[in-house]
């Protein structure tokens, strides 16, 4: 088979697995696939509905522009773009620890630097194409509304999801030249969770420290930054200038994401098999004694110290854990404003809370109650199943306790009011995270987290609707108590339709 | 002889999914016995010691353990028992020293006693060099001895292995044996599945075979050999012989 043969059949390979990755994660791996997909579609022409609500109004923008909705437009994308770097960089990192198919390809009588190169644009094209996937209904509304010089956002987008994946993958293959393949994967994850929210925080830090209020715009909108914003002939506006319909600013920006994949993949790709071996060899990290912990207590202490241990040992939890903590940095600059200036806005902080609390606290109580390595280790244990489920639960709870105190503790001193309130509300958010969790376990292994919301995508919506719900509930109770008792018999309801449709065990 | 005196009887024993998996299977093994429980794939030998080790819940019948009634109290039963399954059951971010702490914190080991036998068995299994390290890149055949371990940190009266030697070398495979055969001499109860007949014929006291969910002959090499009417036949022969016209369940 000539080169030129294998790379076109090793792209052919590569797509059909990332296209059955994407079915099966899209659809949980069900045989129904016909019906998932349709029920897919029908959930993307939905989405059309918000994307209307969130930039119809922004349809009939035409170049040029002024300065205030050139900042807009370009932070959109370069969010955007610092979105899809991280996604990138998660997927890299994937390639390199998730070795099914590697000992395979490497040991096959091809050149490596091909299948590594067909590699690498694989990684770029499925970046792009699921950027592509989440922008087409706001770009669908841009075309609808403004005219088919909106269909140049595809474009732009495109050329954003490319240049972000080569991004990724010489941020990553550089992490591991630096740091070395044992801390590389962590740091990546860590990276990656602080690319992804550190635009939006710093924007929504720069309009608290500026303007006193959470809204990013605030500051793009603003003078200081209309005063600071290069002249409109600047490279900086490309991006924005692309996306409004600028064909030949598009057509240079696609030409330079393509050439800086190229580079990428011809710098790159020889140093990929180098770099997958030396993962090989370095695979495991070495721990201190920590045992004697094991020791100190009951059964369901030792129980209760190896979910703990093992949390604190995951490199997805931790990058998502400093994930949401980044975006309580917000909330807690509004607080600590709020003392100089008594802004009513402290208010927002009790619903940011809350969610920031269900969300990460679905995640602890899957990883704790479904991702068990060892179930039937602990099923043989001499332990009855209700103190194992006990202690697992307990575990979430003295996980969201030990992140969320010290901002309800903070709060307290500005309102002990709002700040039992948001404490409850921590409470039982987590508590419901955990009861849906229980109530929709399937035994699974930690390593499928990133799939846990295929496994049921009733739990997944029953948990984002009781955030939601109990959010909304805490901010309502602090504003007007008699509408926070609606929403909160609205989200009593919701747990109650997922507790009635889970599962039951035979 | 009664259940007082077993390590483990089961009567009536049955599970079935799509079809009957073990099918009213009467077993008795002896305290401080070696016993081998033989049968092709799918004959219900897992099965079987799934339901005996609490983790399926049979259909019908009994099972106990040293005189206690494993399904009216699993938690009594489980004390005394250990299991090993042929898929190690251990955690990656977790050190083998780590993981038979843990082990013995859930069996409720005294703490004096539990770390220096963590320490003695896994460097009895040849694993001293990595005592210390995350068990994630292990091999399968590491993983199958931290797993092994554990089943014995908590010293257990009876324990039951479901194709322990899988994945380990000869030199592995022989710690491993000369480890439960150990344990067999101090009193503990060792039931074992294998599809190695030498092992069984090598270690075992009593082999039973099974297939289709029943147990289709069951006594010691001697016994069986009598059974088949041939003095000289090996185990293998024999296996091939009783399993043949037997059709596979599940």
């Amino acid at each position: 088979m000539s080169s030129a043969v294998h790379i076109s059949w090793f792209a052919r390979h590569e797509f059909r697995l990332a296209w059955r990755e994407w079915l099966a994660m899209m659809t949980g791996g069900r045989r129904r696939r016909n019906r998932a997909v349709i029920g897919l579609l029908v959930f993307a022409a939905i989405l059309h509905l918000p994307a209307y609500a969130v930039v119809g109004r922004f349809a009939n923008l035409q170049l040029p522009l002024e300065p205030s909705s050139l900042i807009v437009l370009t932070a959109t994308v370069f969010l955007s773009w610092a979105l899809m770097l991280s996604q990138a960089i998660e997927s890299v990192t994937r390639v390199f620890y998730a070795r099914a198919d590697l000992d395979l390809i490497m040991s096959s009588p091809v050149k490596l630097t091909n299948i590594f190169s067909v590699r690498i644009a694989a990684i770029g094209l499925s970046v792009t194409g699921m950027a592509l996937l989440l922008s087409a209904p706001f770009i669908d509304v841009l075309v609808f509304c403004g005219g088919p010089r909106w269909l140049a956002g595809f474009g732009a987008v495109i050329a954003i999801g490319l240049s972000a994946a080569a991004a990724a993958i010489a941020i990553t293959v550089l992490l591991f030249r630096l740091i070395g393949p044992v801390r590389t994967r962590l740091a990546a994850q860590i990276v990656s969770a602080v690319i992804g929210a550190g635009f939006v925080i710093a924007l929504q830090v720069g309009a608290i420290l500026s303007y006193g209020t959470l809204s990013r715009f605030a500051l793009l909108t603003s003078d200081a930054a209309a005063r600071f914003a290069p002249d409109p002939g600047s490279v900086v506006w490309w991006p924005a200038r692309a996306a409004l319909g600028d064909v030949e600013v598009l057509m240079l920006l696609v030409a330079g994401a393509l050439a800086m994949l190229g580079v990428v993949m011809a710098v790159f790709a020889p140093r990929f098999a180098g770099t997958i071996a030396s993962v090989a060899a370095h695979p495991t990290a070495a721990t201190s004694g920590r045992a004697r912990s094991f020791r100190a207590g009951s059964r369901q202490q030792a129980l209760r110290w190896k979910e703990l241990l093992l949390l604190c040992r995951d490199p997805w939890l931790l990058s998502q854990s400093l994930m949401q903590m980044l975006y309580l940095v917000p909330p807690a600059l509004m607080l600590w404003r709020s003392f100089s200036d008594s802004a009513t806005a402290i208010v927002l902080v009790t619903p940011v809370i809350v969610m920031a609390a269900g969300q990460l606290a679905g995640g602890l109580a899957w990883l704790t109650i479904s991702g068990e390595d060892a179930a039937d280790l602990v099923a043989t244990a001499p332990l009855p199943p209700s103190r194992v489920i006990r202690a697992k639960i307990e575990v979430v709870l003295i996980a969201i306790a030990v992140i969320f105190a010290p901002l309800v503790v903070a709060l307290a001193f500005a309102s002990p009011w709002q700040a039992a309130v948001t404490a409850i509300a921590v409470v039982v958010v987590t508590a419901s995270a955990a009861a849906i969790q229980l109530w929709f376990r399937a035994q699974a292994k930690r390593s499928q987290f990133r799939r846990r919301q295929t496994s049921s995508r009733v739990a997944t919506f029953a948990e984002a609707f009781c955030s939601i719900g109990w959010a909304a509930t805490s901010a309502l109770t602090l504003t007007i108590p008699g509408a926070a008792v609606v929403s909160g018999a609205l989200t009593l309801i919701t747990l109650a339709v997922a507790w009635k449709i889970s599962p039951k065990p035979a | 002889m009664t259940a007082e005196l077993s390590a483990l009887a089961v009567r009536g024993l049955t599970k079935r999914f799509d079809r009957p998996a073990v099918d009213a299977l009467d077993l008795t093994v002896r305290i401080g016995e070696f016993y081998a429980l033989l049968g092709p794939n799918g004959a219900g030998k897992t099965t079987t010691l799934r339901m005996v080790a609490g983790l399926l819940r049979p259909d019908t019948g009994s099972v106990s353990i040293l005189g206690i009634d494993a399904l009216s109290d699993p938690v009594a039963a489980k004390q005394v028992m250990a299991w090993v399954s042929d898929e190690p059951m251990i955690y990656d971010k977790l050190t083998p020293l780590e993981y038979l702490e843990f082990v013995a914190g859930l069996w409720g080991v005294d703490p004096g006693t539990s770390e220096t036998s963590a320490r003695d068995l896994l460097v009895s299994l040849g694993l001293e060099a990595h005592l210390h390290q995350r068990c994630e890149g292990f091999s399968k055949g590491m993983r199958q001895k931290v797993a092994l371990a554990g089943a014995l940190v908590h010293d257990p009266r009876l324990i039951i292995l479901d194709e322990p030697l899988t994945g380990l070398d000869a030199l592995s495979a022989r710690h491993v044996k000369g480890l439960l055969q150990e344990r067999v001499r101090d009193g503990c109860t060792v039931i074992m599945t294998t599809h190695i007949l030498e092992v069984a014929e090598r270690m075992a006291d009593r082999i039973g075979v099974i297939a289709a969910g029943r147990l289709v002959a069951e006594g010691t090499l001697a016994e069986l050999r009598q059974q088949n009417g041939r003095k000289d036949t090996s185990l293998e022969d024999m296996f091939i012989a009783l399993v043949d016209t037997e059709p596979a369940a599940a």
